[in-house]
């Protein structure tokens, strides 16, 4: 081992003690992750299933029974049903209903004449957005399976045109699939950028970069001394959470390791430049968690189209995201785990993510010169 | 005992404000989140590229494809010459969805028959796929009622209505929102980093050996961060409303009442994590290790409604819960101050658990 | 182009633009073979001079040589050749002592057989070796800095850069490492020695003195000694209070420093003044002026322009407090266990009205677990203690707002102004109102703070910042005063101004308690207490406690002499007993 490379090993030796002896670098590392994956795994679902709904019926006839009836069995909704609107729009007020289906007086009559439309509103509260989008779209399809089925039932089906949806790689909308491979990119901005601006940060403060300076070790020596070991600790991370997403959450894995290992490599390269960037300009760690916070762990969460979609945003915020790494792993994370080795889509990405990688150690190797000013 | 604890909390003012970057650290990122949020932060689908696989010449299945490049949703639309391509244009995600044609459509539907067009959709993104097959549903509709208002079928006239936010404005519900999650971050880490600060500077030891009591102490840690919470909600609320243009339909003072219970609640867990940290870093972590989960379970990104009812139970003990809820409601809906308070009780009773468990483990760990 | 040496030519550096020189045009030779001593007060450009010399700071003018080295462009080159050790040592406190020892090694390129031997012989040279896998965190002061040397020593180097590392440390442990580094030169070597500590500065061969980033003095401490030759003495026979004579000794014309020494005072003249009559001292009729040698220290003060005088306005705008010679601070059995671990064990004494009371030991004998115990900032587990007369358990308020605390790192919000600073300690101990602001006035009057009112306290000179940590302690006049190590760090000069401080409060009837590693300050002490392996092994007057272990070898022992005679009598009796 020449003195480079044992340099190197001894400093990197040095940080995975520190790693393991501080519980909360571990916290961060292995418990976050999984309290995360859990969250999505078990609980967090975009979708609504079950979504309570009011329905005010002011007809009496045998049509709008029946168009109650459709609601009831449908398992998007759980319906409380009452003559009168107005108890049902103070629970609306209150939140425990998400919308009203009015049932109009003359609702059968108008439904049972042909060539007639019966009057039917849908209220959906507004102030819960998506789920309102949600409420309207159920609410239609109810509305159409069931007149569809009575035409089919009286003979007076003519066919017409028809939309035969059929969704790919995941035909059971499960949002699980698409959020955990999000979650996954969240826990490695997490590491790669907050973890690492922190520990750089806390070297300064507690002196000791001030004595690593002063001996032979050149400051590419010490950039890979903190970079090793918050990749493998990233990796790790990753590794293990993708383990649990396969196993306990059924997640699909289409793609191929090697897919898995180029992207998140490439993503955690990035994510580390970060981190570095922050704590070669904030040499306090109270400066560098908030910089983490703003540049690595938000754009993660929200513009990396992982939850919000990138394409709904406004002009200047899309063209901001093209450079939010997390952004570019979220879609391959997507694609690997359930559609495939799309290479064509995968290897662009990859190839932006090491960009940015390298444009960021540029910055971070031009700033930390090895001088303390 | 109020003046010593009126000088703890001037100094734990200045402390935050004096410094510039103090300040700018205070002031600048809940802006920066507030205005990227509330313009990044919607689920609504707009600007989706659809691919139009068209095998069929006849005027039905022109007309179709017509009504579906008018759509809004969609903001360009690729065709494609066979059926080959479809999966290639899927797995590359440049188009979020493809409207296939077959060759008989138009043959179909004049003899009358069920002429079927197929409609293939991304399911890596659930969300936006689930809408677009909302929006393509309801062209679909509208070309059906078009066709069969020849055939004299009839059928159901549905009504949309949207009360509160009538065309779903996503910054209505972002904004409210964030007002929720900004000052739970500020509370956070005022509190949180505010005793790890004094012990790693050594000037903890100097309070303890003061006649200030623990209890002083942390009321004078409490009160501020309160006062500094308010102000950046206050400030928020603000931008919302002015520059932002959400609605705010409710009381004002209903909305303060309600964001101070609900702020004691998180600064109680802020000076919990404080006393757990030997260091500012571990402060940070912990501070984390709460927000993160907390805003998942708030409601925020996905309906509590929707969560199996464990983790719906656990969203009970989790204040941003209510007070979401509070702030959507007093914003948009104008609910009355019983609605209100009976979000805001729950919070009460979180408030007191989490500062009551914050002062017995700052007595605990003064040693 | 002299290879063998550092030279440094008419080297000035500033931090940051618009900001004042921190270094200013300054030229010297430092030689290999020798020690030498780098002093001067507080922000004299001690530590920018070591980080220059690293090549970690680019000189802003001039040139800085070592060995032949252009530390501006040859930086990494040199950095093969210096051991260097930080101020706060550059241990991890969360890596073992032998992890840290080990990282050095590497990066320091120390390798194969002669790792081996360079961590065996700094082992046992450092007596760290049954200590190898404790965390450098839980080291004892001493221990870290033994450790942090050895560090900087894993490859032999041949520039060996010290900044303070003496700082906090106890007089043992200082000798030892006195005594490790003069081992380690040889021909080849240099080593700057930068400290606080004058009789350390005395030992070296040559000094370089800095003032405000310019060279005062240059040359062996010999020489400038030789300023002050014919003017120390030493009024010896005091009847009545030392502190009193020197107070009064202070205000005569012809005296231009002086300090306590046991039951004598030492006086240094003014250049040209023939010594006085004693009369004006008050000293007693016995008392007389004796010639004594001068100290390196004398002539550090006098090239500075004299002490600081003997009249503390603070202690001036005082009331005297009422009350008689009643005991005001008592400990009684004071024992703690950390787990199996007896930290302290059955520490009793008491302290009268009015006196100084010193705790001295070595790093890790329980002294500050003691002092701990004593201001209420740790539980005994048995045992107790009472500051005037009420008990630090059962009424914290009562006991805390008699008592004024200063510790060592200064706690001051560095956030926060000077003023802020004040008037929030003042509203922390209840003073409100008028007599708020009255006091708050008071002290930045007697303290002299009003051109740093608006200064955040982090930016405040070493000096500025220790007077106001003592107007923090003070201004609620409490009546029993609590120091833990007050003047770690600071230079002569302010430690001085801080003991007139100390003197005149003493005088108006307050109770000190302190703690200190420095042997002058303990000799301002009425009685000593000296703690160790977690006892109080001696207590009693300084020249009591010297009397105790005079013996015909060593018929006048010094304060440190005495101090390590003490506790080796005790290993001893230990010893025999086991």
């Amino acid at each position: 081992m020449n003195g480079r490379s044992r340099r190197m090993a001894a400093l990197i030796g040095k940080e995975f003690v520190q790693i393991l002896r501080d519980p909360s670098s571990l916290l961060i590392a292995f418990v976050l992750p999984v309290i995360l994956l859990f969250l999505y795994g078990f609980g967090v679902s975009l979708d609504a299933r079950e979504i309570r709904l009011g329905v005010a019926v002011r007809d009496a006839g045998e049509e709008a029974a029946d168009l109650v009836a459709a609601f009831r069995a449908s398992p998007y909704f759980r319906i409380e049903v009452a003559r009168d609107i107005r108890p049902l729009e103070a629970e609306l007020m209150a939140g425990r209903l998400r919308g009203l289906v009015v049932i109009p007086g003359d609702f059968s009559r108008r439904a049972g004449r042909a060539g007639d439309f019966a009057p039917l509103q849908v209220i959906a509260d507004g102030s819960e957005t998506n789920t309102a989008n949600y409420v309207q779209n159920y609410a239609q399809g109810v509305v159409r399976d069931w007149w569809n089925r009575r035409l089919q039932e009286s003979g007076r089906s003519f066919g017409g045109p028809e939309l035969a949806p059929r969704i790919w790689f995941n035909p059971e909308l499960e949002s699980r699939n698409s959020l955990l491979p999000g979650a996954l990119a969240i826990i490695m901005a997490i590491i790669g950028t907050l973890l690492t601006a922190l520990v750089v940060a806390r070297e300064w403060e507690r002196g000791t970069m001030e004595a690593l300076m002063a001996t032979p070790v050149a400051i590419t020596e010490l950039l890979v001394g903190k970079l090793f070991p918050y990749f493998v600790l990233g990796m790790l991370a990753m590794l293990i959470s993708v383990a649990i997403s396969v196993t306990l959450f059924a997640l699909p894995f289409r793609g191929s390791v090697a897919a898995l290992l180029l992207s998140s490599g490439a993503f955690l390269l990035a994510a580390l430049g970060q981190g570095l960037l922050i704590s070669s300009a904030a040499k306090n760690q109270f400066l560098a968690a908030m910089a983490a916070l703003v540049t690595g762990f938000l754009p993660a969460f929200l513009l990396s189209g992982f939850i919000f979609e990138i394409a709904s945003m406004p002009p200047a915020v899309r063209a901001l995201t093209h450079v939010i790494p997390a952004r570019y792993l979220v879609t391959n994370l997507q694609t690997i785990f359930l559609v495939g080795d799309v290479w064509s889509l995968l290897l662009p990405n990859v190839g932006i993510l090491l960009l940015l990688a390298a444009l960021l150690f540029l910055l971070t190797a031009g700033k930390t010169v090895k001088r303390l000013r | 005992m109020v003046n010593r604890i009126l000088a703890l909390l001037v100094k734990e003012l200045l402390a935050n404000l004096r410094d510039k970057r103090g300040r700018l650290v205070l002031i600048v990122p809940p802006l920066i989140q507030l205005f990227i949020f509330s313009f990044a932060a919607t689920q609504e689908v707009k600007n989706q590229t659809l691919a139009i696989l068209n095998l069929d010449h006849g005027r039905p299945a022109l007309a179709l494809e017509r009504d579906f490049m008018a759509a809004a949703t969609f903001g360009a639309v690729l065709h494609l010459r066979r059926a080959e391509e479809i999966p290639e244009v899927i797995d590359r995600q440049q188009a979020i969805a493809v409207l296939w044609i077959p060759a008989d459509f138009s043959r179909e539907l004049e003899g009358g028959g069920t002429a079927r067009a197929g409609f293939i959709l991304d399911g890596r993104k659930t969300n936006a796929a689930q809408i677009v097959q909302g929006y393509a549903q309801r062209i679909l509709e509208a070309y059906r009622a078009e066709w069969s208002g020849r055939g004299q079928a009839g059928g159901v006239h549905l009504e949309a209505r949207n009360w509160f936010n009538p065309n779903l404005d996503f910054r209505w519900y972002t904004v409210p929102s964030l007002v929720c999650i900004l000052t739970t971050v500020v509370g956070l880490l005022v509190t949180g980093l505010s005793v790890a600060r004094e012990r790693e500077m050594g000037t903890f030891e100097q309070l303890l050996v003061s006649p200030l009591r623990p209890l002083e102490i942390l009321i004078g840690k409490a009160l501020p961060a309160l006062l500094i919470a308010m102000v950046e909600g206050a400030l928020i609320v603000l931008i919302g409303v002015t520059v932002l243009g959400v609605p705010l339909n409710g009381s004002l003072p209903l909305l303060f009442a309600a964001m101070a219970v609900f702020l004691l609640a998180i600064i109680g867990v802020g000076l919990f994590v404080s006393s757990l940290s030997m260091t500012q870093q571990q402060a940070v972590l912990g501070a984390f290790l709460f927000l993160v989960p907390a805003t998942i379970l708030s409601g925020f990104a996905s309906p509590i409604e929707n969560m199996p009812h464990w983790l719906q139970t656990l969203s009970y003990g989790n204040p941003l819960r209510y007070f979401m809820t509070i702030s959507r409601g007093i914003f948009l809906k104008d609910v009355s101050a019983a609605v209100v308070w009976a979000q805001t009780w729950p919070m009460a009773i979180i408030a007191c658990v989490t500062l009551t468990l914050a002062t017995w483990l700052f007595k605990k760990r003064m040693e | 182009m002299d290879a063998s040496a550092l030279v440094i030519e008419n080297l000035s550096y500033r931090y940051d633009k618009g900001a004042p020189l921190a270094l200013d045009g300054l030229s010297a030779l430092i030689r290999p073979g020798i020690v030498t001593g780098l002093v001067g007060p507080d922000g004299a450009g001690k530590t920018t001079l070591l980080r220059l010399l690293t090549g970690l700071l680019r000189p802003t003018a001039g040139s800085l040589r070592v060995f032949g080295l252009d530390t501006r462009d040859q930086a990494e080159k040199l950095q093969r050749l210096i051991g260097y050790m930080p101020q706060k040592f550059g241990l991890y406190e969360d890596l073992s002592v032998g992890q840290n020892l080990r990282l050095y090694a590497d990066l320091h390129d120390v390798t194969g057989a002669e790792r081996q031997r360079a961590l065996a012989r700094l082992l046992a040279f450092t007596g760290l070796e049954p200590f190898q896998d404790r965390l450098a965190g839980r080291l004892s002061g001493g221990m870290k800095q033994k450790l942090g040397l050895a560090c900087a020593l894993i490859r032999k180097p041949r520039l060996l850069l010290l900044d303070e590392p003496s700082v906090g440390v106890d007089p043992v442990s200082r000798r030892e490492l006195w005594r490790m580094v003069g081992e380690l030169v040889d021909a080849e070597t240099a080593v700057i020695w930068s400290t606080a500590y004058l009789d350390e500065a005395e030992r070296c061969r040559e000094v370089l003195l800095l003032d405000g980033g310019r060279l005062l003095f240059s040359g062996p401490p010999g020489t400038l000694t030789e300023r002050v030759a014919g003017r120390c003495f030493q009024v010896r026979g005091i009847s009545g209070d030392r502190r009193r004579v020197l107070a009064r000794a202070l205000q005569q014309a012809e005296v231009q420093d002086g300090i306590v020494q046991g039951r004598d005072v030492r006086i240094v003249l003014r250049s040209g003044q023939a010594p006085p009559a004693p009369e004006p001292f008050a000293a007693g009729a016995e008392a007389r002026l004796v010639p004594v040698p001068p100290r390196f220290e004398d002539a550090y003060v006098d090239i500075l322009g004299g002490g600081p005088g003997g009249v503390s306005a603070l202690a001036e705008a005082m009331r005297p407090l009422p009350g008689e010679r009643e005991a005001t601070v008592e400990a009684a059995g004071l024992s703690k266990r950390f787990g199996d671990f007896t930290a302290v064990s059955g520490i009793g004494f008491s302290i009268r009205r009015g006196e100084i009371f010193g705790l001295l030991g070595p790093n890790g004998a329980g002294k500050s677990t003691t002092f701990k115990m004593l201001c209420g900032l740790l539980r005994p587990s048995a045992g107790g203690s009472r500051v005037g007369g009420f008990d630090l358990r059962a009424a914290p308020g009562k006991a805390r707002s008699h008592l004024g605390y200063m510790a060592q790192k200064f706690s001051l919000y560095g956030d926060l102004s000077t003023r802020q600073n004040l008037e929030f300690f003042a509203g922390v101990y209840g003073l409100a109102g008028a007599r708020r602001k009255e006091s708050v006035t008071r002290m930045i009057e007697i303290f002299g703070l009003t051109p740093h009112l608006k200064a955040s306290a982090r930016e405040l000179p070493l000096g500025f910042k220790q007077r106001l940590a003592l107007a923090c302690a003070v201004m609620h006049e409490p009546p029993v005063l609590f120091l833990d190590e007050p003047t770690s760090g600071v230079d002569p000069l302010t430690r001085r101004e801080f003991w007139t401080h100390i003197n005149g409060l003493v005088e108006r009837g307050v109770t000190v308690l302190v703690t200190t590693h420095f042997m002058d300050e303990a000799e301002y002490c009425d009685r000593l207490g000296l703690i160790y392996r977690g006892r109080m092994i001696a207590c009693g007057a300084p020249d009591d406690l010297k009397a105790q272990v005079a013996s015909a070898a060593l018929p006048d022992p010094t304060l440190e002499e005495t101090f390590i005679a003490l506790l080796r009598q005790w290993d001893e009796g230990e010893g025999a007993k086991a």
